[in-house]
């Protein structure tokens, strides 16, 4: 494994102070920190050899378009695609999903089909499929989360259904943090005929995920959540589903001719990247997969794990703390969802911050799951990424204790 | 350890009070008014019903809510103040707070008539929480509108 502390000189936020105190930054399943190599990359782009991409033959295009078309090389292996031109840049997880329901579902559903989903899903991976249903007459089917926070299998073959033509479920909870059997549920959904699509934006930042050995047709992921900077993401497509699918989006880059009356598409990817793209994010999420690569997915996963294991050892300790997800650290990521016994998540929130602890209160996007499974209106949830440290667990556990008893104070 | 500055202001034993021991809790079965608020970013509810007696003044509240200390209290503190209000005098409570929120000072007339209100000026140090502390308002505000717009 790596060093952590060498890890955390490169990340320059880290060194920050929040009301007098060193900053504990425990919101990475909202968005990571990131290096200082992938804002030089972005800095690099800007100052060095601004300019738009596969438009003139001048140096600068030319030199803008390697490094976007280089980083799109590396970011397909970093999940080891078979190959750069099924790696569409999208901004992020949700657009990526998005664009899958409005080509290949609204193209390829109709009444009688089915499209299953988890109780688990992200509004992401939940409301376009809403739309999808709503608009093709397709029915919606849920795969059920057990009293133990992961999926319930129990009921597969029933819920996964010769109708069923797709199978989309995320990879690694955003509230639970369970991981998901991926490959099981691909292998169900291949079973009946059906596709699948496994929502990345939680696995992908934090393990090692390779698209070939899972056998998946879509992989969907955001750069933000892995070291990468804002504004851009990647949809992986298995070759042979979208090409003949028609566009998402209509304009620039995405046509090979057009007439005044019409226009014919380009190949994969660039059908489905109209426009100019984020330039800069793609080079910047490309040095984002470098500093991972360096690493290791293997280490930062064996990290995570030992930090979980150990912070789910010492929230143990504090009364009435009650976590909302599985106590198997083989089962699950470093996001633990908790409620501290009648303090509602938002003053929490705000005593930790006061603390210097970030961490995210709410419903983290997963309204029904919150509202319906966990039986609660909102919860708190700390999320690890590779440069946390045992020493920044203890001072959140710190903080939760105060956080106890200054609310304890009013009960005299 | 010590408790950070700015919290004691945001967190006053008076708010907390309220927050454990919400005023006139309950939803009443003959309202006239009626409003639900909701604030989707960390899940508060307040679920409002007023009364009037024959001169237009309020004279029955029920409140039910769940959501954090500040949602909560500001809006139980809220109803502790509507009874024997006309609505145009519960509008114009509405204003002085939203202007309080804005950071605005009331009269020191006004003020005493606040009386346990006058606790939440300390939400401003924390913007994020204006909301919060706006919910019960915000709620008071619908429940008004509607009642006039009944046919």
């Amino acid at each position: 494994m790596y060093d952590v502390n060498a890890v955390r000189a490169d990340f320059p936020i880290l060194e920050r102070q929040v009301h007098g105190r060193p900053l504990v930054y425990l919101d990475n399943a909202a968005t990571s920190q990131k290096p200082r190599s992938v804002i030089a990359a972005l800095t690099d782009y800007y100052e060095g050899y601004n300019a738009n991409v596969y438009r003139g033959i001048h140096t600068l295009s030319v030199e803008a378009t390697d490094a976007y078309e280089g980083a799109r090389e590396r970011i397909a292996h970093f999940i080891n695609a078979p190959s750069p031109d099924h790696l569409i840049y999208v901004r992020n997880t949700t657009e990526g999903i998005n664009l899958v329901a409005n080509t290949w579902g609204l193209a390829k559903l109709g009444k009688g089909d089915r499209v299953v989903i988890t109780e688990m899903e992200h509004h992401s991976n939940m409301v376009p499929w809403q739309y999808v249903a709503a608009t093709t007459g397709a029915e919606l089917a849920f795969l059920k989360v057990g009293p133990d926070y992961t999926l319930d299998l129990s009921d597969l073959d029933q819920v996964i259904t010769p109708k069923t033509k797709l199978v989309a479920f995320t990879h690694m909870s955003n509230v639970l943090g369970t991981v998901t059997p991926a490959r099981t549920l691909i292998d169900a959904a291949h079973r009946v005929g059906a596709l699948a699509l496994v929502d990345g934006a939680q696995s992908v930042p934090h393990m090692p995920v390779d698209v070939q050995a899972l056998g998946c047709d879509f992989l969907a992921f955001s750069g933000h959540k892995m070291a990468g900077p804002t504004g851009i993401g990647a949809l992986y497509v298995r070759e042979g589903v979208l090409e003949e699918m028609d566009p998402f989006l209509r304009g620039g880059e995405m046509v090979l001719e057009v007439t005044y009356e019409r226009a014919t598409w380009n190949a994969l990817p660039m059908k489905f990247e109209a426009g100019t793209p984020d330039i800069a994010g793609a080079i910047g999420l490309g040095a984002a997969v470098d500093y991972l690569s360096g690493l290791g997915m293997e280490g930062v996963r064996e990290h995570e794990v030992a930090l979980t294991r150990y912070a789910l050892e010492r929230l143990r300790e504090i009364e009435e703390l009650t976590v909302f997800g599985p106590q198997d650290v083989a089962q699950r990521g470093g996001v633990i969802s908790f409620a501290l016994g009648e303090i509602h998540p938002h003053d929490i929130g705000q005593v930790l911050d006061q603390h210097g602890v970030a961490i995210r209160v709410g419903h983290h996007c997963a309204m029904p799951l919150v509202r319906s499974k966990l039986h609660v209106p909102a919860t708190a949830r700390a999320s690890f990424y590779l440069y946390n440290t045992e020493a920044e667990v203890d001072a959140f556990v710190a903080a939760l204790n105060e956080t106890r008893r200054y609310f304890g104070r009013a009960d005299a | 350890m010590q408790m950070p500055d700015g919290l004691d202001d945001l967190y006053q034993e008076i708010i907390l009070d309220h927050y454990k021991r919400p005023r006139h809790k309950g939803a009443l079965a003959q309202a006239d008014l009626h409003a639900e608020g909701f604030n989707p970013f960390c899940g508060d509810e307040v679920n409002l019903t007023l009364s009037l007696d024959a001169d237009g003044r309020i004279d029955g509240v029920g409140f039910l809510g769940q959501g954090c200390s500040i949602s909560q209290a500001s809006a139980s503190m809220l109803a502790d103040h509507l009874t024997g209000l006309t609505l145009e005098e519960a509008e114009e409570l509405v204003r002085t707070f939203k202007g309080m929120m804005a950071g605005e000072h009331p009269s020191e007339e006004r003020e005493e008539e606040l009386g346990d209100i006058v606790s939440l000026s300390g939400v401003t140090e924390f913007p994020i929480r204006i909301k919060c502390a706006l919910l019960g308002y915000t709620t008071l505000q619908d429940a008004i509108a509607s009642y006039r717009r009944r046919p």
